[in-house]
């Protein structure tokens, strides 16, 4: 019975999502990249088209009508953002292009105004890209040391080696809080604890996390989080750093211009208060005022039903997938988000998402973004399903017949 | 309209040349090598040419490295397409490889374009995967000229 309303339930969000319903080679879709990005619901582009259509104009600006109307949108959103991650107060979050200019601004501003040669910052080995490439860049200017956290063969961060890394040089731990290609969940607010009690500070990617579970940074008690809006059925282009206020008022600023001062004269300028310092420029407006759509979509589905609906398709899909003779999932952490990361042996992953796109499923081929998670694993590549409440158990069942045909074309 | 890709791409010949690809060793005293990476998917390939002066002509040519079947597959028939060749046929076969996955070339209608290429010609569907056919190809340019790494991005 309970089956029966989670169909049903599934069925009528997934009409919420015109994407879904859209044919790859004649065949429905599967969309398994939410990884990558997820869709975006009706209700995000119609706000975004109504700014469009009725008022569009620039923030922070005009005293007309139309500007007004725009900046109050667009500061609505801030404070569904300060609401949904439990921030303190709406000038903690800090709109930016998305996760990976989050980190750079904190790698820019805080890092080279605050770290100095010697001083560690750690990260760990099943980091994005984006967390790992900024701190180098530091390192490489300021004579920062980067030490890496190792993770097991289960894809756990090996906590021992945490503690052992975590020493009174460590200024920073920016840490992922859900790994991108192993659907592993690290225990964040643990190591925040850790971290805090050397006096390291803590910049949490949250990229993978805010679109599944509840994220809540006075629980936390990160100094910093991360995430972008279209991993969270948002916009693409807009993105959130948060920020603890007494950190973001010490940063200089990271971008000059418009919009982050309050004064300027050709001798000194003085900079704006919190959140503007960090706003320079015209921002995203339709991005932010969709994004502020997607997040009350989001509370509207509830994160109980997500994680539910979530946890139960991985199970459904870590067992469905043992049924393709050879497959090998990579990635079995305790704790483990819908993230389906796998190998075939003697099948390149490029061939998989080439032939299973035959069948008009989408998945991630490649690195994902994450070199040395796959150096860890010996491979060059893996092919990943990432899934999303909007999914269903007779996808997953589609994704194994089309690994089977797959098998059939490399026996 | 759709087209049915598996028997586009994945033709037999390449399942073969991916299974039991030729000239994949190493040449000892090898006159020219390089490496070809794609950053993008991990794919590496190695490409060795020994290539006999006076004349110009390449006598051996061999590959090793991960890709994926289309890669492997396209590696190993090139190798088989320029041994014997001279520098210069090389050339020609490597800028008519160039014009086949762009679509721009037609193996079944041009008798100066070797036969089998022709299991590529329908690469230019897949514009996501153009680039593992022909990442061998700018490796051994890549070899010829000096180029100790090619990328593809």
């Amino acid at each position: 019975m309970s089956g029966v309303v989670m169909d049903l339930d599934v069925k009528k969000i997934r009409q919420d999502f015109p994407n879904l319903h859209v044919s790859v080679h004649g065949k429905p879709l599967v969309y398994f990249d939410n990884a990558a990005t997820t869709f975006k619901p009706r209700v995000v582009w119609e706000a975004m088209d109504g700014y469009y259509q009725k008022y569009a104009s620039n923030v922070h600006r005009g005293i007309h009508e139309l500007s007004e109307k725009a900046t109050a949108a667009y500061e609505a959103t801030r404070g569904k953002v300060q609401k949904f991650l439990n921030a303190r107060d709406s000038k903690e979050i800090i709109f930016t292009r998305g996760t990976t200019e989050s980190i750079n601004l904190v790698a820019y501003s805080y890092g080279r105004h605050f770290l100095k040669d010697g001083d560690e910052i750690l990260i760990s080995e099943m980091e994005h890209h984006s967390n790992i490439v900024p701190w180098q860049m530091l390192c490489e200017e300021k004579g920062c040391i980067l030490k890496v956290i190792p993770f097991n063969d289960q894809g756990e961060l090996i906590y021992e080696e945490f503690e052992r890394l975590l020493t009174a040089k460590t200024k920073l731990l920016s840490i992922v809080y859900i790994s991108n290609s192993l659907g592993t969940i690290n225990p964040v607010k643990k190591m925040i604890k850790a971290a805090h009690a050397r006096g390291a500070l803590v910049l949490v990617d949250a990229a993978q996390a805010v679109g599944h579970r509840r994220v809540d940074v006075q629980d936390l008690d990160c100094d910093f989080l991360a995430f972008s809006g279209h991993k969270l059925f948002g916009p693409t282009g807009v993105g959130v750093l948060y920020g603890k206020a007494e950190l973001l008022n010490k940063m200089p600023p990271f971008h000059g211009g418009g919009d982050m001062i309050s004064s300027v004269t050709f001798e000194k300028t003085t900079y704006a208060a919190l959140p503007y310092k960090f706003e320079a420029g015209t921002p995203a407006v339709a991005e932010v005022i969709g994004l502020g759509a997607a997040i009350d979509y989001v509370l509207s589905v509830g994160f109980e039903r997500i994680e539910a609906c979530e946890q139960s398709l991985l199970e459904y899909g870590t067992r469905a997938l043992q049924k393709v003779p050879g497959l090998k999932l990579i990635g079995a952490a305790r704790e483990k988000a819908a993230v389906l990361s796998f190998i075939l042996p003697g099948v390149h992953p490029h061939d998989i998402g080439t032939l299973v796109n035959d069948e008009g499923i989408a998945i991630r081929t490649g690195h994902h973004c994450t070199q040395p998670v796959m150096k860890h694993f010996g491979v060059p590549a893996t092919s990943r399903a990432s899934l999303s409440f909007y999914n269903t158990t007779a996808e997953i069942d589609r994704l194994v017949e089309a690994l089977l045909k797959v098998r059939e074309v490399f026996p | 309209m759709t087209h049915d890709s598996r028997s586009e791409l994945y033709q037999q010949v390449i399942i073969e040349h991916n299974k039991s690809p030729k000239n994949f060793r190493k040449i000892p005293g090898a006159t020219h090598e390089a490496e070809g990476y794609n950053p993008l998917c991990g794919d590496h390939l190695h490409i060795y040419l020994h290539v006999q002066e006076p004349g110009g002509v390449i006598d051996d040519i061999s590959f090793e490295g991960d890709g994926c079947a289309i890669s492997k597959a396209s590696a190993s028939l090139m190798t088989t397409s320029l041994k014997g060749k001279t520098l210069k046929g090389a050339d020609v076969l490597f800028e008519q490889f160039n014009h086949l996955i762009k679509g721009e070339l037609h193996p079944d209608k041009d008798p100066n374009v070797p036969g089998k290429f022709s299991v590529f010609s329908g690469i230019w569907h897949f514009p996501a995967r153009v680039k593992c056919a022909s990442l061998c190809w700018h490796t051994m340019k890549g070899a010829l000229d000096k180029v100790k790494t090619v990328t593809t991005e």
